[in-house]
């Protein structure tokens, strides 16, 4: 499959794996495919999420109560990719734990698991090698943050270097809710335009109607993070997977049929 | 960048950050500005000789350099072996050498016009020499300490405060040091146009680990002239603690292309050899990014970073500076662990033989010496390197060395 955004603006909805468990996460993300999310972000839990704020942090920290790993995290991307064909799938994590079961055994374990792209928070273009060859090699496409503190030299390369989609972070900080979306967002995602046809995804602090509207006058999709995570928290297991479906619907997203193809954009 | 380049005889490459495998840029997108507006201001200081002599007389006139090299003659004439020499960084204003890279790293932030500095701290000596300079330059101070270490390191809570800093908790994790990383960098992802992070290791991600042992060499550029003059020659083996390895790379550093000078690092062995009871990383680490870097980390098989244990604060840290884990892989440096209970020993013994009062980091580097020296010969001379003073370590040694009296 491929990472497809069939509304304007596209949904991105980021899930932490295992909060509470992995059964309840599996339950959560097919219920965000059928309420319309176009692409999931399956987070792996990391004991030292640096770039993530309080809801984030305590939602990996249930998760690795139970001691949930990356391979389990593939593990349901399979499962996913079965049952929800249509659904784009990307792993989203740090570095370490990657590292740890090694580059390449990750990348042909994802392949096989049928995920479509990679995202990891601490690793910059740079540093990334090794890394873009071992995701070409097995078919998954790398995606990389844009920061609004990115010259432009970096977003050309960012740009450059990422499929799938380009990952564009509204404001300096750590991921979280916010009021409105950051002044700066719209200049970001007109400066990163500049050097790539991709789509463009806005994240950080998105948690609301008006929100995904305003994104979506500038933007390609918006990512929505801690506020499902946040909703997934306060949820009992059995209530979480439609209270996440219920907050998709408030935020405007429309199902979307099986194979159905709506309004990409180029 | 460094002016320090390699060469055959130094394993240790300051290129592009890396050491060897080691090292690199392993941040969120959002810093990488400010590290590369970081690396080039630092690159412009170096090359500017106003900066180097204000450097140079704060060094001398502030902070109290050089330190003295002390022939240790009681201890050695105990341990019945190779001469002691204690290199005194527990001299320094505030108590330990963190204040050479603080200096440093303060009259840089002056430079690049950012008025507020953040920073971490473990033990609280970066934390404390952290806040000192920041008064000294009239800056705002917040620094981050686990709630753990505010709890067993509290006198250093209270002079950071006195000196006008910030101190916030962090409570998440094991409340260390490894936590307070987190929370600074959290801090310094969100204010990175108008904040410096002052890190106070060598650790983190390029220009880091580079130009925090630059402004730490002075310990070794000081101890190997002063071994010269004292003995006509060098040392055998040069000990010291090593948490995230600043003053351990700052004693070694001169001294990496003498071969014939051993270069022994002391990991905190904490109680136990199980996971979370100890920092011994490289004895039960491996390779593997955190905060930053890639280096040693103790960490779980499914690449989770684990649990540390040490009674010193400043050496219970899960990863170790890039550079020593280089110097590690090639050989030139030896790295062993003393336990919590060997360096509450060797508190008391340097205490009693020498009269000097050694921070339960610096006693690590002091049981390695006990070990060694009498395994020596006469003729042997060892350098250890006392990184700071104890007596931010007084609520703990009254416990652990039950000192209330009958």
């Amino acid at each position: 499959m491929s990472i497809q955004f069939r509304h304007k603006p596209g949904m991105v909805v980021y899930l932490t794996i295992g909060d509470p468990d992995i059964s309840t996460s599996k339950q959560i993300a097919l219920a965000a495919i059928d309420a319309g999310a176009d692409v999931l972000e399956l987070g792996v839990p990391f004991s030292d999420p640096l770039a993530d704020g309080p809801v984030i942090q305590r939602a990996s920290e249930r998760a690795l109560l139970h001691g949930t790993r990356l391979t389990e995290v593939l593990a349901l991307a399979r499962e996913l990719r079965t049952e929800r064909p249509q659904a784009g799938l990307v792993i989203f994590s740090y570095l370490n734990p990657i590292l740890r079961l090694g580059l390449e055994k990750f990348c042909a374990l994802a392949q096989e698991a049928g995920v479509d792209g990679v995202l990891v928070t601490d690793l910059i273009v740079e540093e990334a090698e090794e890394y873009r060859a071992a995701m070409r090699r097995h078919k998954l496409q790398p995606i990389f943050l844009a920061a609004p503190t990115s010259p432009d030299a970096r977003l050309e390369q960012i740009a450059k270097a990422s499929e799938g989609f380009v990952y564009a972070i509204s404001r300096t900080g750590i991921t979280g809710t916010q009021q409105q979306v950051a002044d700066g967002a719209q200049q970001l995602v007109e400066r990163i335009r500049r050097y790539t046809k991709l789509p463009i995804a806005l994240g950080f602090g998105i948690s609301s109607a008006a929100h995904v509207a305003a994104v979506g006058a500038f933007a390609d999709a918006a990512v929505i993070g801690s506020a499902i995570v946040a909703i997934i928290e306060k949820s009992t297991p059995a209530e979480a997977p439609m209270a996440v479906a219920a907050f998709l619907s408030e935020l405007g997203v429309v199902p979307v049929a099986t194979g159905e193809t709506l309004a990409i954009l180029s | 960048m460094s002016k320090v380049t390699a060469t055959e005889s130094n394993p240790s490459s300051a290129i592009a950050g890396r050491f060897g495998a080691y090292g690199g840029r392993y941040v969120p997108e959002t810093l990488m500005a400010a590290l590369e507006e970081l690396e080039s201001a630092y690159a412009a200081a170096q090359a500017d000789p106003a900066f180097t002599s204000e450097l140079a007389h704060l060094l001398h006139h502030y902070v109290g350099r050089p330190t003295p090299l002390y022939h240790a003659a009681r201890l050695t004439e105990f341990l019945g072996g190779a001469k002691i020499y204690l290199k005194r960084e527990d001299l320094l204003h505030t108590g330990a050498h963190k204040i050479n890279n603080c200096i440093g790293q303060g009259l840089l932030a002056r430079r690049m016009g950012k008025r507020r500095i953040i920073a971490e701290t473990g033990a609280g000596q970066h934390g404390v020499a952290t806040a000192t300079v920041c008064a000294l330059f009239g800056m705002e101070c917040v620094i981050y300490m686990g709630e753990e270490d505010m709890r067993r390191q509290e006198l250093n809570v209270y002079r950071m405060r006195l000196l006008g800093a910030e101190v916030r908790g962090v409570r998440s994790g094991s409340a260390t040091l490894k936590d307070a990383i987190n929370e600074a960098m959290r801090d310094w992802v969100t204010n990175v146009r108008t904040t410096y992070y002052l890190l106070g290791s060598v650790l983190g991600a390029h220009p880091y680990p580079t130009m925090v042992r630059d402004f730490h060499r002075v310990i070794g550029i000081e101890a190997r002239q002063q071994i010269l003059e004292a003995e006509g020659r060098l040392p055998s083996a040069i000990i010291a603690c090593v948490g995230g390895g600043s003053n351990a790379i700052g004693a070694f550093f001169e001294f990496i292309p003498d071969k014939s000078v051993r270069l022994i690092g002391v990991e905190a062995g904490g109680r136990g050899t199980n996971l979370g009871e100890h920092a011994a990383r490289f004895q039960c680490g491996s390779p593997g990014v955190l905060q930053g870097t890639y280096s040693y980390v103790l960490q779980d098989d499914a690449g989770q970073v684990s649990l540390t244990h040490s009674v010193s604060a400043g050496l219970d840290y899960a990863s170790v500076g890039p550079e020593h884990a280089a110097l590690h892989d090639s050989g030139r440096a030896e790295y062993v662990s003393a336990s919590d209970a060997e360096a509450l020993r060797a508190t008391v013994t340097l205490a009693r033989m020498e009269g000097i009062l050694p921070a339960l980091e610096s006693a690590h580097a002091v049981a390695e010496a006990m070990r060694l020296a009498p395994k020596l010969q006469r003729s042997d001379i060892l350098l250890v390197n006392i990184s700071g003073r104890g007596d931010k370590d007084m609520g703990i040694l009254a416990r652990e060395l039950k000192l209330q009296g009958a």
